[in-house]
């Protein structure tokens, strides 16, 4: 589905990503783990040609079509869809009108405003609050929502489990395990290890712009070496 | 009508709606042309703040595209003869291919590059009226016989312009509240995330210019009407800055604050330049005064302190 290979990106002349590669399959939670500045959000941004970084070497495949010099929103019509760091909201906007823009309240077919709203109930009862008003895990169940309104094939979260609340990190994993369920791809940038390790299929850690291990959960909880060395955890 | 009653703000409208309607009634005659260029200016102010206040992009040519409408509808009913109807067709046109070209260039920028960028769009569009005077008349300008054509009294004019301004703020207000209402505000709030989510930002924000530079073409062309005249002043940079702070004093992204920050700032030079002769330093502390109080313009401002009494009730 998702294909990076020997990705090279920059910040200005800093060489932040250093050849990563990693591949993501229909129905499979991919998570690419590491500490802080290693190159997580970048690998994230890459993909979908936000500038910056700037990608200066390397393929970037999604079902075979190469997404390097696409624009983001061309990128996104692909059926990917970003969950950015941070919600990222608008904060102008309503609950509602977050969700109609992307769709009008009468559709039928795909994510509809009535099903994200079943999925996550707390944002019917939000529906008029704007982006600004909204709790933590409200943020983050609007932002996931917002991501399913463009029917995605491949979804790219970025820290969604970031200050949340336990009890709102395991509904968040409850909905990212159904997501699988119906063939979604996801690619699940974490620092979570816990969270990542409950619901990722395979794991790729990152240190320093490279991907220095990659492997399945279970090999990874059985690796007590890797975890110490690049994730710092006993 | 209860429902009416229940906010504040509606009854005002409803209000300012019908004291608009009666104002010819017990106004003076020069008193109801200043009311008719309040209006033609509320829609150019308007057509400002659904750029800036709806897109976060402010713009300092809408005098131009303005301006551009009034010399083509001038030109065309002048030099040619065109029925009235059909020059202030051509103007809108004119004024909507014109922003569309402007939108273009300029919507790849944000920030201080796109307020310099359409102040140098602008100032050649000055440049050319003032040199192209085999078609412009240069600094004489050019002067129609529209009003006589017409055969409108003052009053009349009035009720004609308010109508033609009653239609155009609603598709105003129907436009910004439109879905595509929604990916302007949104592309004001974060364009990446608006682009990360399938929207192309260049399209939409060329669509918002030229769909802003079209109302600012019909001010442009009831302008004409109004005033009989255009020469280069009425497309130079001044004419930018009044509608963006015709804008801004009412209050930016409101829409309706137009109306407010026209009636304010035009009321003001009528009344102020008859006291003194330093009026403009009177008028430019009046702006810095409401810059410092209510930087959120006249309507932004009495929407959040409607907002702060309404807080309470909701918490009981």
């Amino acid at each position: 589905m998702l294909e990076v290979s020997e990705l090279h990106s920059f910040y200005g002349e800093a060489h932040v990503l250093q050849g990563v590669s990693l591949k993501v399959a229909p129905g499979e939670i991919v998570a690419l783990l590491g500490r802080n500045g290693m190159g997580k959000t970048t690998t994230i941004r890459s993909i979908m040609n936000l500038r910056q970084p700037v990608v200066r070497q390397g393929d970037i495949t999604f079902r075979g079509e190469r997404l390097n010099d696409l624009p983001p929103h061309a990128i996104a019509r692909k059926k990917i869809a970003l969950v950015p760091q941070g919600r990222r909201l608008f904060a102008s906007l309503t609950v509602m009108e977050h969700l109609t823009m992307l769709k009008p309240a009468s559709a039928k077919h795909g994510w509809t405003v009535e099903r994200v709203l079943d999925t996550f109930p707390r944002l019917a009862e939000r529906g008029q609050h704007r982006g600004n008003q909204l709790s933590g895990g409200e943020r983050q169940m609007l932002a996931v929502g917002r991501a399913l309104m463009i029917d995605p094939e491949l979804i790219l979260m970025d820290e969604p489990s970031e200050g949340l609340a336990p009890v709102m990190v395991r509904h968040l994993e409850t909905v990212i395990a159904s997501l699988r369920k119906e063939g979604l791809g996801i690619l699940l940038v974490e620092q979570n290890l816990y969270s990542a390790l409950a619901l990722a299929d395979r794991i790729y850690l990152i240190e320093t712009g490279r991907i220095v291990h990659h492997g399945t959960a279970v090999e990874l909880q059985a690796d007590p070496g890797s975890l110490q060395r690049y994730l710092g955890v006993h | 009508m209860s429902k009416l009653l229940t906010s504040p703000l509606r009854a005002f409208a409803a209000l300012a709606v019908l004291g608009l309607a009666l104002l010819p009634l017990v106004l003076p005659t020069y008193y109801v042309s200043v009311a008719t260029q309040i209006l033609i200016f509320s829609v150019l102010a308007m057509s400002v703040d659904v750029l800036a206040g709806f897109t976060g992009r402010t713009p300092l040519c809408h005098g131009a595209i303005f301006g551009t409408s009034t010399y083509v509808v001038l030109y065309t009913a002048s030099v040619y003869g065109l029925p009235l109807p059909a020059a202030m067709l051509l103007g809108v046109i004119a004024a909507t291919l014109l922003a569309s070209v402007f939108g273009l260039l300029a919507v790849r920028t944000s920030g201080v590059y796109f307020l310099l960028l359409t102040l140098a769009l602008g100032l050649i569009v000055w440049g050319v009226c003032l040199r192209w005077t085999e078609v412009t008349g240069g600094e004489n300008g050019e002067r129609g016989q529209l009003r006589a054509a017409l055969g409108m009294s003052p009053r009349q004019l009035y009720s004609g312009v308010a109508v033609v301004v009653a239609l155009v703020t609603f598709v105003m207000w129907r436009f910004v509240r439109s879905p595509f209402g929604l990916t302007m505000r949104g592309i004001r709030d974060g364009e990446s995330r608006m682009a990360s989510l399938g929207y192309n930002v260049s399209l939409h924000l060329t669509i918002a210019f030229t769909a802003s530079g079209f109302f600012a073409g019909i001010a442009g062309a009831l302008y004409a009407v109004f005033n009989d005249f255009v020469s280069p002043s009425t497309v130079q940079l001044s004419q930018s800055v009044s509608g963006l702070l015709m804008a801004i004093v009412g209050g930016i992204g409101t829409l309706f604050g137009a109306f407010v920050g026209s009636f304010l700032i035009i009321a003001l030079e009528q009344a102020v330049s008859k006291v003194t002769e330093r009026w403009l330093m009177v008028l430019g502390l009046t702006f810095i005064a409401i810059m410092i109080f209510a930087p959120e313009g006249v309507i932004g401002k009495a929407r959040l302190l409607m907002a702060g009494r309404a807080e309470p009730k909701t918490k009981a």
